[in-house]
């Protein structure tokens, strides 16, 4: 995950808590989205930013199942085109994985 | 109307691993933090190809012209286990250096002295470098005579931080001075970098002067689109690479500027050259750029964490020509240009509509009626270890995904529309490299054979990066096949008899009455 993304959402866990946070991935990629996943959960696996070895416990959820919980129209018009290019359900998956 | 014509590509790559573990900002990142403890900087090394490995690497004869994309995709993956033994360092369009070659032309290049050699390293390149076909001539080849150094010299310049090393196969063979004593523009790190991009972008224009018969004197305007920055610490970015590569190259009727628009500087290039030369300003306009060296390995954590080659050890460049219409060569369609305005909107629908459907709408087409798309032409090889997948895939399902929504063709058909005008990735990860310029000599050839009518090329560039705008940036612009007339222009003959005939049926229809 972007260094520079570790740093904000540290500093937005620290100034605002863990309890009322989450964390909207839009990765193209299954292995990349649920590495920003593991990330924010339980730290930087490759210990490269500022998360490495700190250990937040934020949920991740990628964008694609939030669909229900956002306008329909705003949704298409932003990424209902790519549903049909990415391959949601591994993305969807692999996400998942590390909210247990 | 007389559009311009695609008269010629020139394309070079230089295998640079000592540049790579040295110069490239993953490793030197990583130097900064853990020198001593980077298992990585440790590991890497062991990872380096071979010069001939790099030659026979399949994508790197498809960007050098001697096997097609379409070639490519019949090897199968990984083609790094899977090359083409007898390859040849020479090809169709352009040419594979080895790093100490590269090293030499540095030199030739540096007008002020900054390039300084081992002694015996200089004298064994220099013979090497006479022996070039095209390199021979070159200007200022007599830098090769001077200024030589010994090893203990440069080690000294290097350790006193006065210059960067310049290292071939592990060993310490020369430096990049800095140009001023505190300027950070002109700094050694600096000149080390702009220097490659001269030198790599000299050597693609002399490629393409050589190739395609295109005379030094012909060329009226070089447009340099690289990622650099060249000046000193009153105006860092003043310029101007162009007319320095012209200078090497001998195309002294030449002048030039820089164009910069991150990885979508080269789309934005042709579509200047294009108006240039349409609007008859300049008859004769060569788009080019050298190679990064930042970027250099960029991806090889991932690649030496997956028992993988470090690929990322080419430097790209090209050089196109862009002229008058000859009746012949594809054309460049200035009426059908995609842009993505400022106002466009950031979502990959607003992107691709802008970039490909909004130009093609404009003149009526479908996206079904472009043979073939060159969006990011990133090798995949490279990238999908990396987590970034398969860029030039990605970039045709999006295209067809559009294609769908517009009721173009059916959903059940994407995967057969990607197959029809996509092709797998061949470009080096250089930026502004890969950026759609990599099929523009492929592209020409496949028209000119009449295997395709018209291909798009597409620029994006990364904007945020340089931390001034949110905004994203991508252009585009179609080759379509030749007509085969050039409009003359306005003839006054010609309108002097249509009047005198017009005047004629009128006073016909007047007697009449």
């Amino acid at each position: 995950m972007d260094l520079e993304n570790q740093a904000r959402i540290k500093d937005l866990t620290d100034k605002y808590g863990k309890e009322d946070l989450i964390v909207v991935l839009g990765g193209a990629e299954a292995e990349a989205s649920g590495l920003a996943a593991e990330t924010v959960a339980t730290g930087d696996p490759t210990f490269a930013g500022p998360l490495s070895g700190v250990s937040l416990g934020l949920k991740a959820y990628h964008m694609f199942e939030l669909k229900n919980d956002v306008d329909a129209d705003i949704y298409e018009a932003q990424i209902g085109m790519m549903e049909m290019v990415l391959n949601v359900e591994e993305i969807i998956e692999e996400v998942k994985t590390y909210r247990k | 109307m007389n559009y311009p014509v695609v008269k010629g590509a020139g394309y070079a790559l230089i295998q640079a691993n000592g540049m790579l573990i040295h110069h490239g900002t993953t490793q030197t990142s990583e130097r900064r933090k853990n020198a001593e403890e980077s298992e990585h900087l440790q590991k890497l090394p062991k990872h380096l190809r071979s010069f001939e490995d790099a030659v026979k690497y399949p994508p790197n004869q498809a960007y050098i012209g001697n096997i097609t994309p379409d070639d490519l995709k019949n090897i199968s993956r990984p083609w790094y286990e899977n090359q083409i033994d007898d390859a040849s360092r020479d090809g169709k369009y352009g040419e594979i250096m080895p790093e100490d070659e590269f090293l030499g032309l540095m030199k030739i290049v540096d007008i002020f002295d900054l390039v300084v050699l081992e002694e015996k390293f200089q004298a064994g390149v220099k013979a090497k470098l006479a022996d070039h076909p095209i390199l021979a001539g070159i200007n200022k080849f007599d830098n090769m005579d001077k200024n030589s150094s010994t090893f203990d010299e440069i080690q000294k310049m290097v350790e006193g931080h006065l210059a960067v090393p310049l290292y071939f196969e592990g060993k310490l063979v020369g430096a990049v001075k800095k140009a001023h004593e505190f300027d950070e523009a002109l700094s050694a790190h600096v000149m080390f970098e702009n220097l490659v991009s001269k030198a790599s972008a000299a050597y693609a224009l002399k490629l393409l002067l050589a190739k395609t018969g295109l005379n030094t004197e012909e060329v009226d305007y070089i447009i340099e689109c690289s990622e650099e920055a060249c000046g000193d610490m009153n105006q860092r970015g003043g310029g101007n690479f162009a007319k320095a590569i012209g200078e090497i190259c001998g195309c002294i009727n030449a002048t030039g500027s820089d164009t910069r628009s991150f990885c979508a500087g080269p789309a934005h290039a042709f579509v200047e050259a294009a108006a240039l030369v349409q609007s008859g300003i300049y008859k004769n306009v060569v788009v080019l750029a050298g190679g990064c060296t930042a970027k250099l390995g960029m991806n090889s954590k991932e690649h030496v964490k997956k028992g993988m080659p470090a690929l990322e050890d080419m430097l790209g460049a090209f050089a196109i020509h862009i002229a008058e219409n000859d009746g012949v060569n594809p054309v460049i369609r200035t009426d059908a240009v995609g842009r993505h305005r400022i106002g466009s909107g950031a979502s990959p629908q607003a992107v691709i509509t802008a970039i490909v459907t909004d130009p093609l709408d404009g003149i009526g087409y479908k996206i079904t009626d472009v043979g073939r798309y060159s969006p990011e032409m990133q090798n995949p090889e490279i990238t999908e270890p990396a987590g970034a997948g398969d860029v030039p895939q990605a970039n045709y399902k999006m295209i067809a995904a559009l294609a769908v929504k517009r009721g173009e063709i059916a959903r059940d058909d994407m995967a057969k529309a990607v197959a029809s005008f996509g092709m797998p990735g061949f470009a080096p990860t250089q930026g502004h490299i890969p950026s759609g310029v990599p099929f523009i000599g492929h592209g020409r050839d496949m028209i000119l054979a009449g295997k395709i009518d018209r291909a798009m090329i597409i620029g994006k560039g990364s904007l945020f990066l340089g931390r001034l705008t949110n905004l994203f940036d991508g252009v585009s612009f179609l080759i379509e096949k030749n007509s085969g007339t050039v409009d003359a222009g306005f003839d006054k003959e010609i309108v002097r008899q249509m009047i005198g005939e017009a005047m004629s049926d009128f006073a016909k229809t007047f007697n009449a009455q």
